[in-house]
């Protein structure tokens, strides 16, 4: 017999099922009057410093189908680089809360994400990683959260000397991480669950 | 965005995937083209996911973790139970300050949404949400109707059991957890196919919330206790260096 290591477990996951949205956005449901609005509607506020950009994008599925049904949330730092809570180098631009519930158009499926660009933020070693925006996805089906990152097809320097992406042993795909320039400070940016086009999901 | 004790930083745990559900679960049809094919790129934690979203009491209205009354203010019709229990780390310690989000089907195992349904009534008094900050020693609680059973289309005849939704916050995004809980003598729990994406007996033990007449208050309501675990953080000495260095 040994000693007992007295840890406990994490509780187990499971789905978020079809009915997320009541749970996590009542009133974009349509459930008026429990909540007086929807947290996490967006992760800045006015007067946030940095370059504003506005993603969209949708959630596909192995078959190809575009998801409805999808929550993600995504946190992400202020323009210099900085998580706005629990960040032990020091407080944020006061504008930005960095996160925020990014749901689905009900019927096109569309997403949409308004924010400013975030900054560099260090890798544990000290290199720095390439701005990036961290997104936690679930749905039905989707039996514990999916963890991916948002980098930006513009930060080609960045990218280059970034410690998670030189992670990447696949190369080609590299580009399922990168949001797509579209337009100035707009991007498109589309998550493959499943297939030829699968995102890069990590193991965090 | 105050609180300055030590769990709060630090390295995640690993995650024991073995432990959670896998991703492709076939008795569970959805998760079929919805999991990821390729292995996931392993990374460990960093200052992206040590950190993670802050909330305030301010957010918190006054009934919003009382689903018995939160949406028009009149009784729900069902069973009144008080779910309540501690959010704690794998450290075992409790968390404060953690947004608890919860959503469930009323009585009649009936969800207020769109996209259901089944032919048990809605209620008009229950909404079917609610939420709650820890306190200091990562206690929570809510007053709510027992969520009925309810059937699904996957396999022909599956049934949910009774279950609550849960969405819970750590202090770094790398926490973030969404789970169900069951209740103690159920017996449609081994028959589902989403308790059954779990490979482990003792991963479905830990979701079944159990009778806690401590808890329940005299002709009134029972109690029913569920614990919830976040991933832990590795605290050394030699991990106490500045970042970066
Ligand atoms: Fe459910």
């Amino acid at each position: 017999m040994v000693q007992r290591l007295d840890y406990l477990k994490e509780s187990p996951s499971q789905t978020a099922g079809p009915y997320v949205h009541i749970g996590l956005t009542p009133n974009r449901l349509g459930i008026a009057g429990i909540y007086p609005v929807d947290l996490g509607l967006s992760p800045v506020s006015e007067g946030a410093k940095g370059e504003r950009i506005v993603l969209t994008g949708r959630v596909l599925d192995g078959a190809g189908m575009v998801l409805r049904d999808v929550v993600f949330e995504t946190w992400q730092a202020d323009a210099a680089g900085i998580y706005p809570a629990n960040d032990p180098r020091g407080a944020a631009d006061p504008a930005v809360t960095g996160w925020a519930r990014v749901a689905a158009d009900f019927d096109s499926g569309i997403w949409r994400l308004e924010t400013v660009k975030p900054g560099r933020v260090p890798f544990p070693d000290g290199r720095m990683m390439a701005p990036h925006i961290s997104v936690w996805l679930v749905a039905r089906g989707v039996n514990l959260g999916l963890q991916t990152r948002i980098y930006f097809d513009d930060e080609g320097e960045a990218n280059d000397a970034c410690p998670v992406l030189a992670r990447i042993e696949h190369r080609e795909r590299l580009a399922t991480l990168l949001a797509r320039k579209v337009g100035p400070g707009a991007y498109s940016f589309d998550i493959h669950l499943q297939g030829p086009q699968e995102t890069v999901f990590f193991d965090i | 965005m105050t609180q300055t004790q030590a769990s709060q930083h630090g390295p995640l745990f690993f995650r024991d995937r073995d432990w959670h559900p896998a991703a492709y679960t076939p008795g569970y049809k959805t998760s079929m083209t919805r999991a990821p094919q390729r292995p996931l790129v392993p990374l460990g934690s960093t200052l992206s996911e040590e950190t993670g979203p802050a909330f305030g009491q301010s957010m918190i209205g006054e009934l919003d973790n009382n689903l018995v009354m939160n949406f028009t203010g009149q009784p729900a019709i069902g069973e009144r139970i008080i779910m309540h229990g501690r959010v704690l780390d794998e450290n075992g310690r409790g968390v404060p300050g953690v947004l608890v989000e919860m959503w469930q089907a009323n009585a009649g195992g009936r969800y207020r949404h769109k996209k259901d349904g089944y032919l048990a009534p809605l209620d008009p008094n229950f909404g079917g949400c609610g939420r709650t900050l820890t306190g200091p020693d990562g206690r929570y609680e809510f007053l709510t109707i027992r969520p009925g059973a309810y059937p699904w289309p996957n396999h022909v005849n599956n049934w949910r059991p009774m279950h609550i939704h849960w969405s819970v916050f750590g202090s770094g995004f790398g926490q973030r957890l969404i789970t169900q809980n069951y209740f103690e003598g159920d017996p449609l729990i081994p028959l589902c196919p989403i308790v059954n994406t779990l490979a482990r007996q003792e991963a479905i033990d830990v979701l079944v919330a159990a009778l806690d007449m401590n808890h329940a208050i005299p002709m009134d309501c029972l109690a029913y206790r569920f614990d919830i675990v976040l991933r832990g953080r590795r605290q050394s000495f030699f991990e106490n260096r500045k970042e970066g260095m």
